[in-house]
Formats: structure tokens, sequence, C-alpha cells
């Protein structure tokens, strides 16, 4: 708004302040900006990146390296060919960059990661007209696009042979010592170590219940601290409500679009239990597995992609959750969390309007003039 | 503090959503209300309330007395205004209010002798006693009449003419009267020095309220950072039946849906009035002026106005004739300081800047805030990211960013389907925004050119 600048009509003061007129209100709380929020952000996704850092040590450094300088320099890139100011200093591109490493798998290789770095920013988000304008989440449009262009490197096939098991022994060692070999985290009542595959939770399981050979399940407790193999982020659960509750608590997150995936996923999950009791894989292992938690708290929490209403918050969470479990138990991928998020992101706009709220005391009618 | 008599309401004591400024009543609560000196001129606008404008009564060049009428209420929802000093007319002529309304003035300058001033002039018009009993001896014609004849309107800023509420309705019978001493504003302590320092005629003119309008029940709702206020008024109110409620402070409680919702538990339709839930809303300071107008037959000629801000050398809280400008107002509380930024009619949420110190004190006009460069430095306008901070601090449950968004790109379909005319533009949105979107002043943009666009369509 422009400001109109008057000085001061007075003959008993003449050397008066010159005051402004201006629209109210006249303070703002200047605690909150968009960027204090996506510092919030990159803080909550702390405990993530941590757990990472520790299960693939330099294959994850490199994967944060590669995504966020990619999203940067992309950010920069189609900022200057907009002619306009790159918007850098608001920390989004850091966010997008480090959502996007960390739902990538740690031997993806950086050419892969650049690509999706730039599709990421430019297709995801500077064709809509930048920060605030995208419709879909800018980190999984890189990663969708990744995923289909390059399968033999990033898609569902790598995370199974990419991850042959005497590769995994060879580049990672430590991942012994840290319990996260697939042998030491599968539960394997029958068979032994050698049958086996070097696959992510999400994909043994998948194997074992279209009866391939390897497939198997996966303790409870290596999906809840993280020592398995899988994208980075995808590790550990606890890291994810740890950093989760943070965002809610900031309110940077909000609460219902979490709450009401973990919610549909503990019904369907709990219906899919008690029809198959002994299948040996419960609710907890659904909502601990794969990328459901980081999906829930860190990538369909987005402001910019999720409605504005509580409710429709309530019932975009509760879609996104079911849309999960749908793809882990129909689709052909082990998880579904990135189309899941793709899908809930198209219908955001139709929620606003299904969800507007209803102003206090009923509609005041508009008046004639 | 010990709780004072709290009347049983069905309220929660709060409302929904809302927001926390900073409160910045310290700087003038302590100052004892003062008497500005008589001024050598003021000017008053012959419209200071919602409804038709007043007719002069007077000629230019007439002698008139402090509370003569000088403009005349030709129309039912209308209030006469009064001589606030003793003087000489001069011709009628343009003034500037704050809100931008040009209007008619009469201007009168101010004779040598005055018959009130200082001391004289406060116990005049807070002093004595004020009775708690006996008070239905007064018709409520008789008192809905006193109230049309002094002028009064509701002195809470919106300025609608008292006696039009009182007077009894019997398709809408009003079984309560709420007195709205919330003050949810920053800065301003204009009410909370009359509950202090007078709450006699606080309680006296509730009562007198309750009787014109038949209402039973009599609340006195004060925000729970005015302890000491929620304690004078509760000893004046000892032996009646007026009840002082509580209310866990909050911007925008002074709102009278916000107000009725906290202490009532009432939710006033949408684009309803209190009576339509069987409340009537008034002021404190309209309140303590009722009692004036019916006990002692005075008309509103003065007003409590809090002086205040970071940018004000000696904030204070003044009583000050209607008409004397803002000026004079800023130079008795010393002056600006430098680094005043922005002179402001009433307080910093809702409140206008003003272009001049010319501008004359109103009926309305409940405080002069003074922000420095500091106080108003808001950072630069960025994209909207949809966090919806907006819509939490939305407490008319709206969805702000939606309807700025429809403003600015004059989508009335989409403004009207998010109620556009729901807003009370309270300025909670424009305050909480992470990315600094005059929210509520594009949300008022559009509400003023929407049915304009429409008819030309």
């Amino acid at each position: 708004m422009a400001e109109n600048t008057n000085t001061p009509e007075s003959d008993t003061q003449a050397a008066a302040p010159q005051t402004h007129v201006a629209p109210g209100p006249h303070l703002s709380d200047r605690k909150l900006s968009t960027r204090r929020m996506m510092v919030d952000v990159i803080i909550g996704l702390l405990p993530v990146t941590v757990a990472a850092v520790i299960m693939f040590r330099r294959y994850a450094l490199l994967q944060l390296a590669v995504a966020i300088g990619g999203c940067l320099a992309a950010e920069a890139l189609f900022a200057c060919m907009r002619k306009r100011r790159p918007t850098l200093g608001d920390c989004s591109a850091i966010v997008t960059g480090m959502i996007l490493a960390l739902s990538l798998p740690w031997n993806t290789p950086v050419y892969v990661g650049l690509i999706a770095a730039f599709i990421a920013i430019g297709i995801g988000k500077m064709v809509f007209g930048g920060v605030g304008y995208n419709l879909f989440n800018p980190a999984m449009v890189g990663r969708a696009f990744v995923m289909l262009a390059f399968a033999g490197a990033v898609g569902a096939p790598a995370y199974v042979e990419a991850g042959d098991v005497g590769e995994l022994r060879d580049k990672m060692p430590w991942l012994e010592s840290l319990g996260a070999m697939p042998a030491q985290y599968a539960e394997a009542p029958d068979g032994g170590a050698d049958t086996v595959s070097a696959a992510t939770p999400m994909t043994a399981k998948k194997m074992k219940d279209a009866g391939e050979e390897g497939g198997f399940l996966t303790k409870f407790k290596n999906l809840a601290v993280g020592n398995t193999i899988g994208s980075l982020g995808e590790v550990s659960a606890i890291a994810c409500l740890l950093g989760g509750l943070y965002l809610c608590l900031r309110r940077t997150a909000s609460w219902e679009i979490p709450a009401g995936a973990i919610g549909a996923v503990v019904i369907l999950g709990g219906i899919g239990n008690l029809m198959d009791p002994s299948s040996g894989w419960t609710v907890l292992d659904d909502l601990a597995g794969g990328a459901l938690l980081f999906g829930a708290f860190f990538i369909v929490t987005d402001p910019v992609t999720s409605p504005l209403t509580p409710k429709g918050k309530l019932i975009f969470g509760v879609l996104f959750g079911a849309l999960v479990m749908l793809l882990r138990g129909y689709s052909n991928y082990p998880e579904g969390v990135m189309f899941a998020v793709l899908m809930v992101n198209a219908i955001a706009p139709l929620l606003n309007r299904w969800t507007v709220p209803k102003p206090l005391g009923g509609p005041a009618p508009i008046p004639v003039k | 503090m010990a709780m004072a008599t709290t009347t049983p309401t069905s309220g929660k004591r709060t409302f929904r959503h809302g927001i926390h400024p900073p409160e910045r009543k310290g700087l003038a609560a302590d100052a004892v209300i003062e008497v500005l000196p008589t001024p050598a001129r003021v000017k008053i606008p012959l419209l200071q309330h919602i409804g038709a404008p007043c007719s002069a009564r007077t000629k230019p060049r007439q002698e008139v007395a402090l509370g003569e009428t000088i403009g005349q209420a030709d129309a039912f929802v209308s209030a006469p205004v009064h001589a606030s000093i003793t003087g000489t007319t001069a011709m009628p002529s343009a003034v500037t209010i704050p809100n931008g309304r040009h209007m008619q003035a009469i201007p009168i300058k101010a004779a040598d002798a005055q018959e009130l001033a200082g001391k004289a002039l406060l116990k005049d018009i807070l002093g004595g006693d004020w009775p708690t009993s006996g008070l239905s001896q007064h018709s409520p014609e008789a008192i809905v009449e006193a109230v049309r004849a002094a002028g009064l309107v509701g002195l809470g800023g919106a300025g609608f003419p008292t006696h039009v509420k009182l007077r009894r309705n019997d398709d809408k019978p009003i079984d309560t009267v709420l007195v709205n001493g919330c003050e949810c504003e920053p800065y301003l302590t204009a009410d909370y020095r009359m509950m202090v320092e007078a709450p006699g005629p606080v309680v006296s003119g509730a009562m007198l309220a309750a009787h014109a309008c038949g209402a039973r029940n009599v609340v006195i709702a004060v925000e729970d950072n005015k302890p000491l206020a929620i304690d004078t008024l509760g000893k004046a109110a000892k032996g009646t039946d007026v009840g002082i409620v509580e209310l866990r402070t909050k911007y925008p409680q002074g709102g009278e849906k916000q107000t009725v919702q906290a202490a009532l538990g009432r939710t006033i339709p949408g684009g309803g009035l209190p009576l339509d839930v069987g409340v009537v809303v008034v002021n404190v300071g309209t309140a303590a002026s009722i009692a004036r107008a019916v006990l002692r037959g005075k008309p509103l000629t003065h007003r409590v106005v809090t002086v205040t801000g970071h940018g004000i050398v000696k904030p204070r809280n003044v009583l000050a004739p209607i008409g004397v400008t803002y000026g004079e107002l800023i130079d008795f509380a010393g002056g600006l300081k430098d680094g005043a930024a922005r002179i402001i009619a009433g307080g910093p949420m809702m409140g206008f800047t003003i272009g001049s110190r010319d501008y004359p004190v109103t009926k309305g006009t409940s405080g002069i805030t003074v922000l420095t460069e500091d106080d108003v430095a808001k950072a630069r306008e960025t994209h909207c990211v949809r966090c919806g901070r907006c819509v939490d601090a939305c407490p008319m449950n709206l969805v702000p960013s939606r309807l700025a968004l429809a403003s600015r790109n004059k989508q009335w379909d989409i403004a009207k389907r998010y109620h556009a005319f729901s807003c009370v533009e309270c300025g909670c949105c424009a305050y909480v925004c992470p990315a600094s979107i005059p929210l509520v002043q594009l949300i008022r943009l559009g509400k003023a050119q929407m049915p304009r666009e429409e008819k030309k369509a």
C-alpha cells in the first residue's frame, strides 16, 4: 500500500516530526514471517536428517548437498529468467531441497539428484509464479519426475537391486554394527538369512505378499528406530515424530493434517489387521514403516499445497492416509506417499471450496446500495 | 485480587480465535483524568454519529452557553450536538473527521468568562453522588427522552445514537444490559480511568439504561487485565443487582459480538444487532453519560480522551470538550517526540491515521495514539503462502487471505462465497500475517467496491 506523506499543519509547533497516513492495523506481529516458518521446517527436519546421516553417512550428506545446492541454483536461475529478484532469503528452496534429498534413496546418482532439484523448483514451483502459487509440492514433483524418467536409477528396482547385500556390505560396512543389514532386521521365523534380499522394509513386504522369494517382514523395533535401509528420510519413525511434533507445536504445520493421516491409517490398517490377524504386520508397522510419518508431518503439511480451513485440513489428512494405504496395498509400488501427496494436492483447492467456514452467527446479508 | 460481585452468566468469559497484541496500557493507565484548559475555540461537527446529520440551530455571531443545543436532530436515528464551551458562534465551515468524511461544523470562539472550568468542570461531570436506588422514579420514556436530548451516542467509537437502543420494542424484548468495559484496543485507557475514578455514574447509568429498556439483568464486562477497575466497580455496585463479569483478556473482546459471546454466551446472528438476542450493549463512558443526562439533565459536551503512545512526551487521560483539535490535545500531553510516525484517532488496531492536527475531537474519539517509526515498522509484503494464520486469528471465523485475494482480483463471486460482509474489520488477520499483506485493508476495499460494481453490471 502506498503511504501518503503529509506534513502536519500546525502553527503551534513549527518543527513537528513528519507523520504519515497509512491503513490500520498499525501494529503487526513481527515474530512471524515466511522465512521464520521455513526455518521452523528446517529445524523440524533436523532429527530426520541426523538419523539419515547416522545411517548413510557420506551418502546422505552427498544427497543433501546435491539437492539443496540444486534447488538454490535453480531458484536463482529461474528468478533471473523471470527478471525477478531471487527470493533465496525466504529459505523455501532449502526446505524443498531437504525434503527432496530425504525422499531419495542413498545411492541416487548425482546427476539424477540435480535433475530432480531443477524439476522441483522449475516445473514444480517457478512456472506457477514462485513460492505461494504452486499447486503441487515441488519436492514431490521433482521426485515423481526422476522416479518415472530414471526408473532404473531411483525407481522401485533401485531400492532392491542396487541394495544387493554384497554391495551394501562393501559400501557401508558400518550398517552391520547399526543392526541395519536386511538380514538383521528381517523377521524370518521360517527362513534363514540367505533367503533375505537387500530390500527395504516396504519392498520386502510387497515381495512377501506376492509370494516372491526374498520377501520378508521387518521387526517393528527397527522401523521405529530407523536402522533399516530405504529413502534417507523414511528410516526413523521416532525422528519423524520428534520433528513433526515441534512443527505442530510451533503451528508451522497444522496438526489437523497429520492427525487425519494417522487416524486414517490406524483405521484402515486396523481393519486389515482384524481381517488377517496372523499376517504378522500390524497397524504399528503400517505407521512406522515407509515414509508415512515423514510425509504426514513434513510433506503434506506444506501450507501452500494444503487447504486453508481447519475442516479442509482434516479431510485432506484423512484422504492422504487413505490413499497411502490404498497404494501400498494394491499398486505396483511398495510405497505410495509420493503419489498420494500429488493426488491430494490436486484436490486441495476443491476442499477449500467445500469447507468454507460458517461465520460467527451465520453469514451477514449483502447490503443493497 | 478479591473477586468482586460476580454474576453467574452462561458465557465462557472468552470467544473463539482473536489475538494478543502488546497491551502497552501502562503508558497512561496511572495518569489520573485531567481537565483540558478551555481552548480558544472549538469546531463542533454536525454529524458525529451513525444516522442523519443535525441541522444548525444557531446563527453566526450568536452567544451560546455551555450545554446549549446548537445542532438539532430532525430524524429519529440522529443525535443533537451541544456547545462544549461558552462563547460566540461563527459561520459554519467544513471540517474533516478522522474517518475521512467532510462535514459542516459550527465554530465557537470562547468567551473570556467560562462558568465551568478546571476542577469545577471535572466535579460537575464525574463527581458528586450517584444514587443506585430509587431510580425507578424515572419513567422509561423520560429516560429515553433525556438521553436523546443530551445527544448521547455510543462513546466506544461506533457512535450509534443511544436513545434508539434504549427505546422499548415489544417485538424484541431486552433482558440484559451489558456495559462494555473491555477496552481491548492496545494503549487506550480512557474507559479504564472512568471505571477507576468514576464507577458511580457507570453503575447508575447502567441501571437507568436497564430500567428504560425493561432489562432485568445488568452486567458490566471488564477484561482481567484491569483488576483495579473490577475492584472499584464491585464496590460501587455493592447492594445493587449489577453484576461484574471478568473476561479473559484478548483482542477484539470489546467488539460487541465478541463481548456478548464472552459475557453472556449468546451469538448475535450475522448482520444482526445485540437486541436480536435480547441484549443492549453500552460502553462505560456512555453509561456514565446516561446517568448524567437523566439525573442531572446535562448533555454530552465533554469526553475522556487518552493521549498516549511512545511518540507522546507525557501520555495523559484528558477530559476534553468536543470540537477541540487533535493538535491541542497533543500539545497538552507535551507534544510529539522525535520519531513520531503516525497520529492515530483511536487505538492502533482499528484507529485511523490523521493527516492534519486540525481535525476536531468528536463524541466517538476515545484516544489519540502516536506511534513511532519503530512501532509501525513492517516487513516488505511477500507472497501469501496460505499458512492459515489469518484463519486461526479471525474472530468472525472467516478466511481473510481468500477474501483479500478476491478483493485484489475483483472476484466478487468469491468474496461473497467467503462471506466478505461478515468481516468486522478488527485487523487481527493483518496483525498476524507473516507475509505482511494488508489483509483487512483489501477486504475493506472489496466491501466498498463490490456493490457498486454489481450495480454497474
